[in-house]
């Protein structure tokens, strides 16, 4: 049921992606993020998927393993469009049909959304495919660990996070376990509506639960029994090292983001374009209709 | 022989109980010696187990290990270092998701140095033999490697003493094997001093000597030859005696002369053998 999803799922084959220390995949994520969000026509745009599909490949990664990432946002990216395309107050009207009123700044700012969001989901699914795990906590533990002068529990957070990928695989066992034996004694997962289905896991959640906060129990004693004490004094067997590769890495990022700044620059984007094709005398019909309705 | 551990006097109650779990025990474990634990589900052995490792401290009494109170803060993880502890359930003491560093987690908890860590991490897991599995997620590996795991990641600590919690009460018959033969060679050629808590009789007919539990009190203890003789009052404490035990004193009722002190099938053999050829 979760296999469509590949934000945070790891794809794990050897590549020069791969061995880039987590703390320098995990930045150049935010700065490829930062750098979509500063794109403002399609050349922009052209230059990030070219950015992500060149990664991608570098990585060993099928790319119809992002676009299939993105698809399972099909629903969210379909809302954002439409929600951008009718409820953003233009001036430049392109269709006018009852209380559906489309401007050309609204189609304008819906394409942005939409792609934006597609990027998005590619560029953190880039990260997440080529990056385990548990690189990637300690990766935000140590990004993190600068926060602890203002206490922030940057060390109990990974630990969270890393003892959380230790038991999915425990729990989901367990789960299926338990689903069995319901369904040995006759209870039904798969039939009748969304509540009456909802309501059938009921009996799989609670001893699910219970055991779950067993199993909290007995892990902290068997961590006490072994010396745990948070994470002050403590030394670690896996070493980040940032090499020249990260370097290289941060490099053709930078490389990306000064482009897209230029770009912005010299390249017109959508509603200054359409307004230059656009007839005089319709600009200035269709600012007439505008003027009625205010 | 040198006391390696000493419980004196000590009572424990659970928070919230009216009755104490443990009352009044007192006991030693020698340097180098396996004593097996023994006692039904209630009698205490746990709460023992817990109370030697300093995750209970006694309400009344004192429980020393390697020469420290475990009543003493400053020397908690001292304790914890010298007397490590291996539990029942082997999913739920794993922490890490790859098993050379679930062996690392006590050693980056004890702030060893990376190259040491790494040398120390290879020759835990040489010793339970579990170095082809250094890389695997402990997911996939059967019970009785998970605890093998467990033991490495104690081993790595270099404690004197492993206490097993029922360490092979989840298991199968053959996890049971691997994980007690695994404890007896570490005893054997490490000279680790083992307390080995469990129901299972035939576990505890390997040890060197035997103490019984019973309502939080000490009821037996001795070899394991002289306390499975003592069948009646075993019966009483609800523990089964050993099949092999308990065949002979039916045959001796029925008027065989077989020797006392026989626990497996293999003693038995041989005794029935010797009287057969005796016989002829």
């Amino acid at each position: 049921m979760m296999k469509n999803i590949t934000l945070g799922q790891y794809y794990p084959v050897d590549s020069w992606v791969h061995r880039l220390d987590p703390r320098m995949k995990i930045v150049l994520t935010i700065a490829l993020i930062v750098g979509v969000f500063m794109v403002s026509s399609f050349v922009g745009y052209a230059l990030v998927l070219a950015f992500v599909y060149l990664a991608a490949r570098m990585a060993k990664i099928p790319f119809r393993m992002l676009v299939r990432g993105v698809k399972a946002l099909r629903f969210i990216l379909i809302l954002t469009f439409l929600l951008n395309l009718f409820f953003n107050a233009g001036t430049t009207m392109l269709l006018e049909w009852g209380i559906l009123k489309i401007s050309l700044e609204g189609l304008d700012q819906a394409i942005h959304y939409s792609l934006r969001l597609v990027f998005l989901v590619m560029g953190t699914s880039l990260m997440t495919l080529t990056t385990s795990p548990i690189a990637l906590s300690d990766g935000i533990e140590r990004l993190l660990s600068p926060l602890k002068v203002i206490r922030f529990p940057a060390h109990e957070l990974a630990m969270m996070m890393s003892i959380a990928l230790r038991f999915i695989p425990t729990l989901m066992e367990e789960a299926d376990k338990i689903m069995k034996a319901q369904m040995a004694r006759g209870a039904d997962f798969e039939s009748g509506n969304i509540i009456a289905r909802a309501k059938a896991m009921v009996p799989l959640l609670v001893p699910l639960f219970v055991s779950a906060f067993r199993r909290a129990g007995d892990l902290a004693m068997a961590m006490e029994s072994r010396c745990y004490h948070g994470g002050e004094n403590r030394t670690r067997l896996r070493v980040l090292k940032i090499t020249r590769n990260d370097w290289i890495a941060a490099g053709v990022t930078a490389a990306l983001i000064a482009l897209i700044v230029l770009e912005g620059r010299f390249v017109p984007d959508l509603v200054t374009l359409v307004q230059g094709w656009l007839p005089a005398e319709q600009t200035a019909s269709l600012f007439f209709t505008k003027g009625l309705k205010l | 022989m040198k006391e390696i551990i000493t419980v004196k006097d000590v009572t424990f109650t659970y928070e919230e109980a009216t009755e104490p779990a443990l009352r009044g025990v007192s006991l030693a474990v020698q340097e180098g010696e396996f004593l097996a634990v023994l006692g039904h589900n209630g009698s205490g052995k746990s709460t023992l187990a817990k109370l030697l490792n300093a995750l209970y401290i006694p309400t009344e009494g004192h429980v020393t290990v390697c020469g420290f109170d475990t009543q003493d803060d400053d020397h908690l993880w001292d304790v914890r270092q010298q007397a490590g502890m291996i539990f029942q359930n082997p999913d739920n003491q794993i922490v890490a998701t790859v098993v050379r560093e679930d062996v690392a987690f006590g050693l980056e908890n004890l702030a060893v140095p990376h190259a040491e860590m790494v040398q120390r991490i290879d020759e835990a897991l040489a010793a339970v033999r579990m170095t082809d599995f250094a890389a695997a997620p402990p997911h996939m590996l059967s019970g009785g490697q998970k605890q093998r795991v467990a033991i490495a990641g104690i081993l790595a600590m270099q404690p004197r003493v492993i206490i097993a919690d029922e360490a092979t009460a989840m298991l199968d018959p053959s996890g049971r094997r691997e994980v007690l033969s695994t404890i007896r060679r570490l005893n054997r050629e490490k000279g680790i001093t083992v307390v080995w808590i469990t129901h299972y009789m035939e576990e505890a007919a390997q040890a060197d000597r035997v103490i019984v539990m019973n309502h939080g009190q000490v009821a037996l203890t001795g070899a394991p030859r002289e306390i499975f003789e003592q069948t009646a009052q075993l019966r009483e404490m609800h523990l089964d005696v050993p099949h092999m035990t308990d065949l002979a004193q039916d045959l001796r009722a029925e008027g065989m002369p077989l020797p006392a002190g026989i626990l497996t099938v293999d003693e038995m053999t041989e005794e029935v053998c010797k009287l057969l050829c005796q016989s002829r």
